[in-house]
């Protein structure tokens, strides 16, 4: 191989920062294979990425990581610091493009001599600005809708006029279709139109294509113009559902072969044109009926870089992506860099499927209070699942199965019998449409009639009307004979829904399919359709097959289970765990097995483990894997709370469990045994109870005194946790926590205010711990851990509590026997310590803990698993490490951004620092905050959080900027001599308002603290907390967080905040 | 229906035919695209095939009118998929492939082991088959008929205006061969393949040797014809069978590949360039020997064997894969032009 260009010596490559909807896991994946790439090629590689749960930032991956915002400030300095030869730009998303563009529109590129790998910076810039790339494309006689750009509402008015309704607005620049939708009608585009300017300086007006099917086209390009499409993928949904938030298939299922490559030449032609090199991704819009000729179609979209499709390009094909365009950013021509699945032949080349991919996305939207569930073109979806199977049936209930939201198949969701207007609930793109369309087809809505409703190609609908009329009738007729059951399961039903169908649980249902020989077949994923033997190592199960590809690792072989997709509650960093466990396995000698199904995950990338199964981490196929493999045992401590709520279940099974075994993980989980467990050991916790009626709760809380926290009993990111600070918020929450779990009592407990909340992550080895580490909230108790600031070392819990602690750690771990990793969630007030919560698996603050300590806590994990861990003394260094957490309210229309104990961030990002303000600015720098220039505003409720923040509002003072407060505060600020102009709220009927002032862009900074116990005040502020996302001004809302934030602010300057690498750090 | 695939060996494989209701046996061949059913499936090159398509899922857009077609009727003997989707929806479907295999009287069948049986082939090379539904038949090997002698025209045909003629021996010729020429201008004579357009009474300026069936040292008479154009000069290019063809008049030798080239996503590199290019396959030799005056011109990406020869001096060309595409990538339609500017 002789690259065309001479290799650099060091390359610079930009992360994505923060998980954040539009832009998540992705981007670890895509950045960990360019560095591998690079690494390959003994080219040195610096990485600028303040996300520390990903895999790309761990000491293997980049010789050195900066964990520093992607913002052009701080790249500057860590290229006049580094000097790199060159820099890699496409791999960490929207945020890194954004980044270089600026770099390099700022001379900053040139002034440091530093090369852009790949796609030269005009074509980046070409297709980002939607009116230069519309213009391009009609230049090269390329269909694109009419289009144009706008830089205010009337211009965008005129021209929506010009070309008629509906039209799409989009904003320029903006990751994942931030801040755009359809417009029927002048209304609803000035609306949009003026949220998209708040964001953008340019909006984008398109004719909006309605009804045409949506199809995207992945492609490679190498810089001697070989070029190949390596997937095709076509979106289930219409065109105008944002294709993250769309169910996707691989390949295409609708076009026939002219389609198919017509669309392929066109893909190729334009990108020619763009002069990309690497790989990006184009999006075309389809009539599925032309008015005139074979075929008409428009070009959509043209993303320059690795995306979250080419993530499941990858993942869905076998081919790596990233991993060739990196080589290819190098200067290989793509027929010089050998297949890594079939180990025989290239990269030049376009995988053949033997199955079918769908992936769905993963949705939290009930965990936000006010959001609008109507999905557009812009994404609101927290992640997603990839299922493969040899019919679209087997994958789509496959897939629906792995999203983890409770349903088996398409028909699990009720709608109400009568009086729900299911048409439109399937017209209605909402995460719960797929459920619909099933339930639509099953009370006699035809396929044509529900086609021409939704948009949604027949095709599609027609495979969903043959699970449902499968489904109802075996349930009229339940024959447990080989022929019925291998048909549904060959359309992809559980064990556990057939059970349900015909009266038997999920265990004698896996019993008797198994007496039938009805056994899933375990094939590759192999690029090449079986044409080539490969020696890869991609599995998936199907029933639509009978011959295995593979033989079994027999007892070498253990299986590791993932985390399934993301969501809110469960990320990357739960893929950093898993990731290092199988990567350690190694270390002992052992063969892994993952099992996941999270296309954006390194965890399923092809050369982490020994072997892959990218499948349900449900019992069922769980149990399937592990008795075709016959492993020696199951790791299910490093997957996040997915895997272990099988625990119980795999024990019964007797699938035996390395680590803590299946009861004492019961002990932990389970709050009565738990709490016993404590009362045992003399250990504090808050006063609680279980009750089955609202007059038991009542009374209790009456008794202990509010507030009170009241939750359901299994816990995953404080689903259904709330505090009630009197008897009205009591029975109102005790109302909607039924409807979670009827069959589970709600858990009432005593809520300690202003108390510490403090981590503690250790690994023990038979009951004994091996290593941990002490962390601490910034936030006092009550904002979900996942929320919270976390700071590394403690910086405020006194000696004694951080010993008792320990104390109560090595207790809680002896009595639970744990063998691996575990987490304890304590809370300090007055010296006192009491557990809330432990956990006994990986925590999600596992690898900031390793990173912020340099010890790698998954490697002494493994150690423990084998009972080989050492002793290691975690010692305190001179520096501090803070993790922020990353919201992503302002794509979630409407969401209430106030923090309470349900998580809602959606990553996170951490700064090292000489000191807790300098590690605290540059983590907030990360995830969206800027220094304030303009003005600050600042509204506190409750008198001891306006006493307590006194010294912050001085501070404020001292930055010298305009400062605006509603009434209670002004006075108070004004008592106490410090100036600042009263703004009102709509109610008081007098001008300036808040909103105005937000609207106006007279204000960057915002901090409304709320004295939740006035709940009217906590709602009554619901209007400036959303403007305040709205108008993307940065919102502080703990009072904590708003005292070291402010601190931080006036006692660091820019020049302050150290450019200096993790390892300068150790 | 239930039925079964029987093959030569004793592997027996059970399915539920969607096809016409009669047992056929053939040469069981497969294809790794996953679009083009209804061109493969009028491809005459796989005349007295019984084909598996390795995508599952087949029958989804249905079946457009004939002027779509690559010929004019099905020319496999049967076909293996492993789900046949009977709810077909494109615009441009007249019927499902169910009704269009039983109007033609083509059996076919749907068995879940499509996977396997494609690495049975890859491995052990194309076994004859047959299809078992009612009647009980024994195995035939196609390749011992002259399947291009069935499949070739049986009158010459004019089509198509302009300055220069290109004379089409059509040894099965697809029909976006054709398409392809008379798209760019040229009046197409196309004629069986084993007439002699040495000793007709029309003029032409080249000749294109068609895809086709079988083995094609079976293809004498073209063969002859071949040579014929060699020692006149004459502009000759060959496709698939024609690039065998043309090997063999020029003095070359074919081989049989371990695993043949068989599907949409074939790598071919131009010789002395790094310009690769992603070509339709189907075949299961290549050429070894390269005949006197020629040189390589085109070379498989993955096994590095030859896919297709030059002549140093004269415009004799001819490739392995398929310039014409339909189904595949149309990323070697220049081919055709570069032939045509040397004419």
């Amino acid at each position: 191989m002789t690259p065309l260009l001479k290799l650099p010596k060091k390359i610079l490559v930009l992360g994505s920062g923060a998980l954040k909807i539009g832009e998540a896991g992705e981007f670890d994946y895509s950045g960990s294979q360019a560095i591998k790439a690079f690494k390959e090629e003994g080219i040195k590689t610096v990485l600028i990425n303040p996300n520390i749960a990903t895999i790309q930032t761990s000491e293997s991956l980049a010789d050195k990581v900066y964990f520093l915002p992607v913002e052009v400030e701080f790249v500057g300095q860590v290229l006049e610091k580094e000097r790199p030869d060159a820099i890699a730009v496409s791999f960490g998303g929207q945020t890194a493009l954004n980044c270089a563009i600026k770099l390099y529109e700022k001379g900053i590129l040139k002034k440091y001599g530093v090369r852009v790998l790949g796609t030269p910076m005009d074509s980046v810039i070409l297709t980002e600005d939607r009116d230069m790339f519309s213009k391009h494309l009609s230049s090269i006689g390329a269909p694109a809708p009419a289009s144009r750009a706008a830089e205010s509402v009337e211009a965008a008015v005129a021209f929506a006029k010009e070309i008629g309704y509906p039209v799409m607005i989009r904003a320029a620049f903006a990751l994942g279709g931030q801040k755009s939708g359809v417009a029927y009608n002048e209304e609803e585009l000035k609306e949009t139109a003026k949220n998209a300017l708040v964001f953008s300086s340019q909006v984008l007006i398109d004719k909006y294509l309605h009804h045409y099917k949506e199809l995207e086209y992945e492609i490679v390009r190498d810089a001697e113009d070989n070029c190949v499409t390596v997937c095709n993928m076509e979106n289930m949904d219409p065109l105008g559902i944002h294709t993250g938030e769309s169910i996707v298939v691989a390949p295409s299922q609708t076009l026939n072969n002219f389609e198919y490559h017509t669309l392929r030449s066109a893909a190729i032609s334009i990108i020619k044109t763009l002069n990309i090199i690497g790989e990006c991704n184009i999006q075309f819009g389809l009539n599925p009926h032309p008015k005139k000729g074979r075929i008409e179609y428009y070009v959509i979209e043209v993303n320059a870089r690795l995306s979250r499709s080419s993530a499941l390009a990858s993942k869905a094909t076998g081919y790596p992506l990233a991993y060739v365009a990196a080589k290819i950013q190098l200067g290989y021509r793509l027929s010089e860099i050998k297949n890594q699945v079939t180990s025989v032949t290239q990269s030049f080349f376009e995988p053949a499927l033997d199955y079918v991919v769908v992936k769905i996305p993963r949705w939290d939207l009930e965990k936000f209070k006010n959001v609008k569930s109507s999905l557009g073109s812009s994404m609101k979806s927290v992640g997603e699942v990839m299922s493969i199977g040899r019919t679209f049936e087997e994958a789509l209930q496959k897939a629906i199965r792995m999203l983890d939201i409770g349903y088996q198949g398409v028909l699990d969701k009720k709608f109400p019998d009568d009086k729900c207007d299911i048409i439109k609930e399937a017209k209605t793109p909402t995460p719960k449409r797929i459920f619909a369309l099933a339930e639509a087809l099953k009370r006699g809505i035809t396929v044509e009639k529900l086609s021409k409703e939704t948009g949604i190609d027949p095709w599609f609908l027609s495979r969903i009307k043959n699970i449902v009329d499968t489904q109802v009738s075996f349930q009229k007729e339940p024959k447990l004979n080989r022929e019925t059951i291998l048909h549904l399961k060959q359309l992809g039903f559980s064990d556990r829904k057939i059970g349900l169908l015909c009266g038997k649980t999920e265990l004698e249902m896996r019993q008797e399919r198994k007496k039938l020989e009805v056994i899933p077949a375990v094939l590759q994923i192999d690029t090449l359709a079986g044409e080539v033997p490969a020696k890869t190592n991609y599995l998936y199960l199907t029933y639509n097959a009978t011959y295995h590809d593979i033989e079994p690792f027999h007892k070498e072989g253990i299986i590791v289970l993932g985390s399934g997709p993301y969501r809110i509650g469960s990320s990357v960093e739960f893929d950093w765990t898993n990731v290092h466990t199988v990567l350690a396995l190694k270390q002992h000698h052992h063969s892994s097995i993952v099992i996941n199904c999270n296309p954006e995950t390194v965890s399923t990338d092809y050369d982490i483990s020994d072997r892959l199964y990218f499948d349900e981490i449900s019992f069922e196929r769980v149990a399937d894997v592990y008795e075709f493999e016959q492993s020696q045992g199951m790791i299910i401590s490093v997957g996040g709370q997915r895997p272990n709520n099988n625990a119980k279940k795999f024990a019964a099974y007797n699938i035996p469990i390395i680590g803590t075994q299946a009861d004492d993980i019961d002990r932990a989980e389970d709050r009565n045994k738990f709490s016993d467990l404590l009362d045992s050991l003399h250990v504090p916790q808050p006063e609680w109870n279980k009750f089955v009626t609202v007059e038991e709760a009542k009374s209790f809380s009456n008794r202990v005194g509010y507030p009170v926290l009241i939750r359901p009993s299994y816990v995953l990111s404080g689903s259904a946790m709330n505090v009630c600070y009197n008897e009205s918020d009591l029975l109102e929450f005790i109302e909607m926590a039924t409807d979670v779990s009827k069959e589970h009592p709600i858990t009432v407990s005593k809520f300690i205010e202003d108390a510490q909340e403090i981590e503690f992550d250790g690994i023990a080895q038979n009951g004994e711990l091996k290593v941990y580490a002490v962390s601490e909230h910034v936030e006092n108790a009550g904002v979900h851990s996942g929320d919270a600031t976390i700071v590394f070392p403690p910086q405020r819990i006194y000696l004694q509590t951080e010993q008792k602690i320990v104390s109560i750690a090595k207790q809680l771990v002896a009595a639970l026997k744990v063998t691996g990793p575990c987490n304890i969630q304590f809370i300090s007030k007055n010296r006192k310590v009491y557990v809330i919560e432990m956990n006994v698996r990986a925590s999600r603050t596992l690898p900031f803990i390793s990173k912020a300590t340099g010890i790698n806590f998954a490697d002494i994990l493994v150690d423990a698993l084998f009972g080989k861990a050492k002793r290691i003394e975690v010692e305190y260094k001179d520096y501090v490490v803070v993790k922020a957490p990353q919201f992503s309210f302002a794509r979630l229309e409407g969401a209430d951004p106030v923090l309470r104990v349900e998580m809602s961030s959606t990553g996170e990002a951490a700064a090292f620092g000489e000191d807790v303000e300098e590690a605290l600015l540059k983590a907030e720098l990360s995830v969206g905050a800027t220094r304030p220039k303009k003005g600050i505003f600042v509204s506190i409720g409750g008198d001891e959080n306006k006493v307590k923040l006194l010294s912050t509002l001085l501070r404020i003072h001292k930055l010298g900027l305009p400062i605006y407060a509603t009434e209670k505060t002004h006075k108070f600020m004004k008592a106490n001599g410090i100036p600042s102009k009263r703004l009102y709220k709509i109610h008081e009927q007098m001008s300036p308002t808040v909103l105005d002032c937000f609207k106006q862009g007279k204000i960057d900074l915002a901090i409304n603290v709320t004295d939740y116990r006035e709940r009217d005040g906590l709602q009554g502020y619901y209007v400036i907390r959303r403007s305040a996302i709205d108008n993307n001004i940065h919102l502080i809302m703990d009072r904590e967080k708003a005292f070291l934030f402010v601190k931080a602010l006036t006692e660091k300057k820019d020049k302050d905040l150290l450019v200096k690498a993790w390892g300068e750090y150790r | 229906m239930n039925t079964k695939l029987l093959l030569q060996d004793g592997t027996e494989f059970l399915g539920t035919s969607f096809g016409a209701p009669h047992s056929v046996s053939g040469e069981v061949v497969f294809s790794t695209g996953m679009v083009g059913y209804p061109e493969s499936l009028t491809d005459p090159s796989f005349k007295g095939q019984i084909l598996v398509l390795t995508y599952p899922l087949v029958g989804n857009y249905g079946v457009p009118d004939p002027v779509y077609w690559e010929s004019e009727k099905i020319q496999i003997s049967g076909l293996i998929v492993s789900q046949y989707i009977d709810t077909p929806s494109h615009f441009e479907s007249k019927r499902t492939l169910s009704q269009w295999l039983k109007d033609e009287q083509i059996p076919a069948i749907e068995m879940k082991d499509t996977r396997f049986l494609a690495q049975k082939i890859r491995n052990d090379g194309s076994p004859l088959g047959k299809i078992l539904i009612s009647d009980h038949i024994s195995f035939h090997d196609p390749n011992k008929d002259n399947l291009v002698a069935q499949v070739s025209a049986k009158e010459v045909k004019k089509e198509g205006k302009g300055n220069k003629t290109i004379v089409l021996i059509d040894c099965g010729s697809k029909e976006n061969i054709k398409r392809n020429l008379l798209r760019r201008g040229l009046q197409v004579i196309t004629v069986p393949w084993d007439y002699d357009v040495f000793a007709s009474d029309f003029k032409f300026d080249a000749i294109l040797i068609s895809n086709g069936p079988g083995d094609p040292k079976m293809a004498d008479k073209t063969i002859e014809t071949a040579k014929k154009a060699l020692e006149h000069k004459v502009p000759t290019m060959g496709i698939c069978l024609g690039n065998q063809i043309l090997s063999l008049a020029a003095g070359g030798d074919t081989f049989k590949l371990k695993f043949g080239h068989r599907g949409q996503n074939q790598p071919v590199v131009l010789e002395g360039s790094k310009k690769c290019f992603l070509t339709t396959q189907n075949h299961g030799f290549a050429i070894g020997e390269m005949p006197d005056g020629f040189k390589p011109w085109f070379t498989n990406g993955n096994d590095g064997t030859n896919e297709g020869i030059i002549h140093t001096k004269y415009p004799f060309m001819s490739v392995q894969f398929h310039p014409e595409a339909m189904c595949g990538p149309f990323d070697t339609e220049w081919i055709f032009d570069y032939f045509i500017e040397r004419l």
